[in-house]
Order: C-alpha cells, then structure tokens, then sequence
C-alpha cells in the first residue's frame, strides 16, 4: 500500500471520528445536556401539582399494572402504574419534588455548616485547625447510611431525619475545600490591606474572603447534589428514608422490585430519571469546575 | 510522616468515639429496656434488681464505661429475637459479605484499570467515550436499580444466571457487577487521568523518539509510572464496598451482614444492628486507616497538605 492511499485512509477515519468528537466537543464547550435535563427537572418539580395527569396519592386498582402508554398499553397511563394503579408519570413528577427539595435542603444546610467551619479552620490555623480538620477526617470514616439505619429504627423515619443525616454526611466535604481555599486567600495582599485599614476579622471574612470562596463552594455543591440525590434513592430503598406515601424515586423501585415479572416498568423509570439527574449533575459539575475553578481543572 | 500517622490515630480515635457515643445514645433513647423483656406483673423488687443488674441504677458515663468495656472483650449482648449472643451471629454472616466485596472489588479493578489505559491511549475516539460513559453511568445510576434490572434481563427474561443466594461462581455475577460498578468507574477515570498525565510526559516522548515499540511505551514508560495512586484508590474504595454490599445484599437475598442489618431493622432487633455497625464501621476505620497510610508513603503531597 503506497504513502499516499495510507495518508488518504489515515485522513478519512480521522474526519470520521472528528465529526462526533466535534459534536461532543460542543456539548462540552457548554452543559447543553445537562441544562436542558435540569430544567426540566425543576419545571416538573415547581408545576407537579398542575401538570401531574392526576392526584399525587391517587390510585385506581382497576389499573393495578397497567401497561405504559408509549410501549403500546391501554389504560391511559403514559409509564404505566404500579401494583396498587398508581400513575407511575405522576409519582415521577412528585418525586422530582421530593427529590430536590431534599438535595437543596441538604445542601443548604451541610454547605452553610461547612463552609463556615473550613473558613474558620483556614483563617485561626493553629489549634482550631487541628480540631475541625481532625473532626473532618473522623467524619469521613464513620458510614453514614450504618448511622442513618440505626436512627431510622431508633427515632421513625421521617423527612427531617434524612434531612439532618445526610447534611451530617455531606458537611465535612465542604469543609475541606474551603479551608484550603481559606488558606490561600488570606495571602493576598488586599487582606494584608484590609487589615493595615483596621478592619474587623468579621469583616474581613464576610467581605474579603466570602465572595472568593464562591467558586469553590458552587463546584463543590453542584457535585454533592448528585451524591444526596442517589443516598436519598438508596435510603429510600432500604425503608428508611422519605416515608410512605410520598413518592420518593428510591421507593418507586423498591415497590417495584416486588412485582419486577409482572411490570418492570414500575422499577425501571424512576431509575432512569435518578440516572438522567445524577449525569447531568456530573457533567455540569465538570463544566462549572473548568470554568470556575481553573487549578481543579483535570487532564482530558 | 510521624505528624501524619499521629493525625491519623487522632483522627480515627474520634471517629471510634462519635460511633460508640452515637450507639449508646440511641440505645438508651430506645426506652428503659426492662420494659422491653418483662411484663407488667413483674414486681417492684425484681425489677430494681434487674436494673442493678443491668447497671441502670448508675450514672449514664458509668454506663457508657460499661459498654465500652463490654466491646473491648467482643460482648455485644443478645439477639431479642435469636437469643444468641450478637458477636456469634455476626460472625456467622461475616464470610458471605467478605467475599461479595471481594468479588466487587475485584470486577472494580479487573474491569476499571484495562478501561481507563485504553481510554488514555486511544484518547478522543470511540473507544474513550465508551469507557467515560462507562464510568459516568457508573456513578449516576444506583447500584440498586442496575442489580435489579440485571435480575430483570439475565435472570428474569434470558434465564442465564442465578437471581439470588450465596452459591457457585455463577451466583457471584450479577451481584458483583451492581456492587463494583461505580468504583469501577471512578478507578477508570482515575487510571485514564493518570495515563494521559504520563504519556504527555518527556520521558515517554523520548521513549518513543527512540524507537520503543507502542506496546512497551504504554506498559513499561507509562503504566508503572501511572499505576501508583489508582492502586491506593483501590483501598479506598473497599470501605466503600463492605457498606455498598448493605444494598447489593438486600437485593440479591445475599445471607450476609447487609441481610442482617436490615432484617435487625425490621424486627427493631436493636442489639443486632448494633453489633453489624459495630463491626462494619471498625472495619471502614481500620482499611481508611491504613490506606490513608499508604497513600500517605507513596504521595508526599498528603502528608504535608
């Protein structure tokens, strides 16, 4: 085979596979995909109540099993329903809610606690240091869902529960981050500044260092919503996190993992949009740590 | 790394504290457990006499000290239900999780190392996308909902592979795929980071001026020097796995401790759940311990950071 013809080959299958990665490569230069199944998201979660086909605990045993609409079934159920005739669309749209209300909580919660204790651990070093970054390491060794287990048979489970447990889990992560991130900025030569000027340490940390911290904290809260939304699932799973009836995504499979031979769609849906979720979140938290956060940045 | 190893027993020893104080807070916050064994003819002597004997009557630090002394000597009391001491039963159900995290583990890196390697070498094309899609799906979809739809195709509709239960290689499959599934992903993109890492690196541009075949660049310049942190990663996710196989086991009817716990919930068989914790979480504080250790050795930038 002559130069020439390899040169010709090499060239061809290069465009070839160039046309997908340029398409992925768009898709990359900004979170489409990730927006677009987010938006969504947040629409059903606000407008369930309205755009849900029916009620949110409305169950019609009549259409015990009913087979989804857009694989061919009769019964007027768009995913089908579960074993007691609920619409599996509806409990999806309402689960969306239960979803992200208890990721913002979470995240509100473990974000505001961590954030302030790695602000404090970077600015005082020292002992104070040593004490929340021990506390932090000591929390990452401890299994949260054991814990959540324990206190779900202790107390009941019940939504603020899942709530506290899991902010319990998430804090120390942000912790971490803005601490180093702390430690960085309070080099600067404008808090050097600040504090030749006289100004108070509050003020320092609220208006100097707060704001750089931004960044960091919205990378960071953006990966840990995925992580709250799939321990929440799994929770739900176990029986221990958001209680009957309230559609949780995590309980919609445990229901239907009883009747898995009899309608699989009652499993395989809520799945699916905890899958759709938790990738959008990756691929946005990958794109706000690139362009947000260059030193976090990895090889691609 | 003195500094460091004290750090890291500072930490672990808090950790030790926060889980046993957690355990016998809730354990208290459960009731009086007289009123759990006795009834209500029970009379005014024998049940003080039972509260002395249970050590009731002392201050609630003297009964932590108790309790903690009891773990010391391995006492984690008695199933309500089993009535058997818990340390027995928890051994009894420690093999069939051992070896399911085993099995996750190992698909984790027989699967995740090859994957990411390929990944880095053949950087940009299918092959790349495959294996981040790979991993990403990995990670965002519960290990719960892939066991299940894996009974559903495999066991359910093609009828190849068993549904449930402790048994021959074959049972080990599915089970070992939904549990090592996201840490096979992230071992991927952590092999994949690494390779590209290295392989940008003059060392292996030299290599290849040189004229050393592709084969021994990728394996021999760039895998050794690559392989480092995704090993310890490795360790870092077997905690990871032991509390994952909680999940998995449920799923597949697994007799180990995850079945336990969860049937302990059930049955609010207290002293049960108690003890898997117990055991699970020196477990988790033990392996974080010494992989933290390890990455410690082996990456300067940990144990100075």
């Amino acid at each position: 085979m002559d130069v020439a013809q390899d040169v010709a080959i090499e060239g061809l299958s290069r465009r070839r596979s160039g046309r997908l990665v340029r398409t992925l490569r768009l898709f990359r230069a900004y979170p489409v995909f990730s927006v677009a199944v987010l938006s969504v998201l947040l629409f059903a979660a606000i407008t369930a109540s309205w755009i849900a086909p029916f009620p949110e605990r409305y169950g019609e045993l009549r259409d015990r099993h009913a087979e989804p609409a857009i694989f061919g079934g009769e019964g007027g159920h768009l995913l089908g329903a579960d074993s007691v005739g609920r619409d599996i669309y509806t409990r999806l749209l309402f689960g969306a809610r239960v979803s992200l209300i208890i990721a913002a909580g979470t995240i509100l919660v473990a974000g505001s606690f961590g954030t302030a204790l790695g602000l404090i651990s970077g600015w005082y070093g020292g002992w104070v240091d040593e004490a929340i970054m021990r506390l932090v390491d000591a929390m990452n060794a401890i299994p949260v869902i054991l814990i959540a287990l324990v206190l779900a048979v202790a107390v009941g489970p019940s939504f603020w529960l899942l709530l506290g447990i899991l902010s319990i889990g998430l804090w120390p992560g942000f912790a971490r981050q803005v601490r180093a991130e702390t430690l960085s900025l309070k080099e600067r030569d404008y808090v050097d500044l600040a504090k030749v000027a006289g100004a108070p340490t509050p003020r320092i940390l609220y208006r100097h260092i707060l704001p750089g911290l931004f960044s960091t904290v919205v990378v960071v809260a953006t990966n840990q919503v995925g992580t709250v939304i799939l321990a929440e699932a799994g929770l739900s799973f176990l029986g221990v996190g958001v209680p009957p009836p309230t559609p949780s995504w995590g309980g919609m499979i445990s229901d239907g993992r009883l009747y898995l031979t009899d309608a699989w769609w009652v499993a395989a849906f809520p799945g699916i949009a905890i899958g759709l979720t938790v990738t959008s979140l990756v691929f946005l938290g990958d794109w706000l740590r690139d362009h947000l956060d260059p030193r976090l940045r990895q090889l691609e | 790394m003195l500094s460091f190893l004290r750090k890291r027993l500072i930490a672990s020893f808090i950790a030790v504290l926060i889980v046993t104080m957690v355990i016998f807070i809730l354990a208290r916050l459960q009731g009086d457990p007289r009123t759990l064994y006795t009834d209500e003819n029970l009379s005014q002597e024998t049940y003080d006499a039972l509260g002395r004997e249970l050590g009731l009557d002392r201050p609630l630090v003297y009964q932590y000290g108790v309790f903690i002394r009891k773990l010391a000597v391995a006492d984690l009391g008695k199933s309500i239900h089993q009535r058997r001491p818990v340390f027995d039963i928890v051994l009894e159900r420690l093999p069939a999780t051992a070896k399911l995290a085993a099995a996750g583990f190992l698909f984790s890196i027989v699967i995740g190392i090859p994957l990411g390697i390929l990944s880095a070498v053949k950087r940009g094309t299918g092959w790349d996308i495959l294996g981040r899609l790979f991993a990403v799906l990995g990670h965002a979809l519960p290990s719960f909902w892939i066991a299940i739809m894996a009974i559903f195709i495999f066991a359910v509709k093609l009828d190849l592979l068993p549904t449930s239960r402790d048994g021959g290689i074959d049972h080990f499959i599915l089970p070992s795929i939904a549990l090592g599934w996201a840490a096979a992903g992230g071992q991927m993109r952590l092999v994949r980071s690494a390779m590209l890492e290295v392989l940008d690196s003059q060392y292996v541009v030299l290599a290849r001026a040189k004229g050393v075949s592709n084969e021994q660049v990728i394996f021999k310049h760039a895998l050794r020097n690559a392989i480092l942190a995704p090993l310890t990663f490795a360790g870092l996710t077997l905690g990871g796995l032991i509390t994952g196989a909680i999940i998995t086991e449920t799923v597949f009817a697994w007799p180990g401790l995850g079945l336990l716990a969860i049937d302990a919930v059930r049955s609010s068989d207290y002293a049960v759940l108690q003890g898997v914790m117990i055991f699970i979480t020196f477990f988790y504080l033990i392996v974080s311990f010494f992989v933290d250790v390890l990455y410690g050795l082996v990456d300067p930038r940990i144990r100075y950071g």
